[in-house]
């Protein structure tokens, strides 16, 4: 039988990781378009539009991660797209990372004051002048914390990709305490790395939470 | 492209389905009771000021925050064996998800705990209360009013996240709808009708928790102002 050192299945498991770190920037920065498109239609206030968001952000909101990424992994193949684990990995990723981001976002505009909105209709700004110059300057300060908060979300939620398939540091956990038979120490491993990745972002928020509540 | 979805193959299956829901409704009202409770003891311990005590509770609700629950889930199925834990795919399900709501709810408590106005703890101590009393009478009531929306939300999460138990053969929902399509081969429309069900089942808790809320759990605290 091979003995595996510890540095082998540490480094595999860093090297795997790389994956876990692509594929939460992809779901984060198409989440984050797909959600401040999705919050800038909701501003325009139109009763059908606001009520097929509302839907869309309940869906993504109330079904768990896993059954999202089963429907995009099988869904994707029956409606004749091409299946690399990558498409439905993100396609999913980015649809509940919009959902979510959407929806702090929201909480964050209904923060700033109405009246600011009419100062800006007063002066006689436009809905994007408004938004642009009075309500997005606020509404940033508001939402970097929770932001930030989220993507620790968004990380976790890539382990669930290994289980339609996608190679990431889970999976690679998986995959090597097959082979090595030890899965205490692997898990750990995988536990740690994450740890290592989540904890520091965790930390920012809060001391950015603390910061701007104090502002 | 010509797609056809078939929703009665899965749905004469229906037993299947309702395993699969009884197992995931008591998963999770299993590890919500544990969970809440462990969690109101440690930030109970947390706000006692006994040395070592606060920072281990600490890097406990750190470790779980910041690690995703299918890995701490596959660290007591496949890793706890090695130190001679050999626990079924059932309970290991159930403590992954104890754990990680004890973690949550503790930091979920500590929030409440923080924001009451320590007036009021002096005010109890200064009529002769025990500690436990000024925790029980004093500082939890107004606490927990100001928890519940967040700890229903979490208690929501980690019934979604309990899907994933599945994974080790516990009989919950997308177990349920992985063994109907594995049988019928209609696998989209199985995770439609199981994606549904646990939408349904969330909005269902929801209300159910807020309504206990409102009508047990803080009741007087409503009717006092």
């Amino acid at each position: 039988m091979v003995e595996f050192a510890f540095w082998d299945i540490f480094r595999n498991l860093l090297l795997a990781t790389r994956w876990t770190l692509l594929l939460s920037v992809i779901a984060l920065i198409g989440g984050a378009i797909l959600a401040f498109a999705l919050l800038i239609l909701r501003l325009i206030n139109r009763k059908t539009l606001n009520f097929l968001i509302s839907i869309y952000v309940e869906i993504f909101q109330g079904t768990p991660l896993l059954m999202q990424l089963f429907l995009f992994y099988f869904g994707l193949a029956l409606f004749g797209f091409d299946t690399s684990v990558w498409w439905s990995a993100s396609a999913a990723l980015i649809l509940y990372t919009g959902a979510y981001l959407t929806e702090i976002w929201t909480g964050c505009v209904r923060a700033v004051p109405n009246g600011q909105w009419f100062a800006g209709k007063s002066l006689g700004f436009s809905f994007i002048q408004q938004l642009r110059w009075i309500i997005f300057p606020q509404v940033y300060r508001l939402s970097v914390a929770p932001t930030v908060g989220f993507l620790v979300q968004v990380i976790k939620g890539t382990a669930l990709t290994s289980v339609i398939g996608f190679v990431e540091l889970t999976k690679a956990g998986t995959m090597i305490s097959n082979v090595t038979f030890k899965p205490f120490l692997v898990f750990a491993c995988v536990a740690l790395i994450y740890f290592a990745i989540c904890f520091p972002l965790s930390w920012i928020a809060t001391r950015l939470e603390i910061r701007f509540a104090r502002a | 492209m010509n797609v056809e979805l078939d929703f009665s193959a899965v749905l004469t299956d229906w037993p299947i389905l309702v395993n699969g829901v009884a197992w995931t409704l008591g998963l999770t009202v299993v590890s919500a009771v544990f969970g809440v409770l462990s969690g109101l003891v440690l930030a109970w311990i947390r706000i006692q000021a006994w040395p070592i005590c606060g920072s281990f509770i600490k890097i406990y609700v750190e470790l779980i925050r910041n690690t995703p629950f299918i890995v701490q889930l596959f660290f007591v199925f496949f890793g706890l064996p090695e130190l001679g834990l050999r626990l079924s795919a059932e309970m290991s399900s159930v403590l992954a998800m104890v754990i990680n709501l004890s973690a949550y709810s503790t930091e979920i408590f500590r929030a409440g705990i923080d924001s009451t106005f320590s007036g009021q703890i002096q005010a109890g101590e200064s009529l002769g209360l025990s500690k436990f009393q000024v925790f029980v009478y004093v500082i939890l009531p107004p606490a927990l009013f100001k928890v519940w929306p967040a700890l229903v939300a979490q208690i929501i999460i980690v019934m979604l996240g309990s899907a994933v138990c599945g994974q080790i053969s516990t009989q919950e929902l997308s177990y349920s709808a992985n063994l109907i399509q594995s049988r019928n081969f209609r696998a989209f429309e199985a995770f439609i009708i199981a994606a549904s069900v646990y939408l349904l089942m969330a909005i269902a808790v929801r209300w159910l928790l807020n309504l206990l809320g409102r009508n047990f759990v803080f009741k007087g605290l409503i009717q006092n102002g």
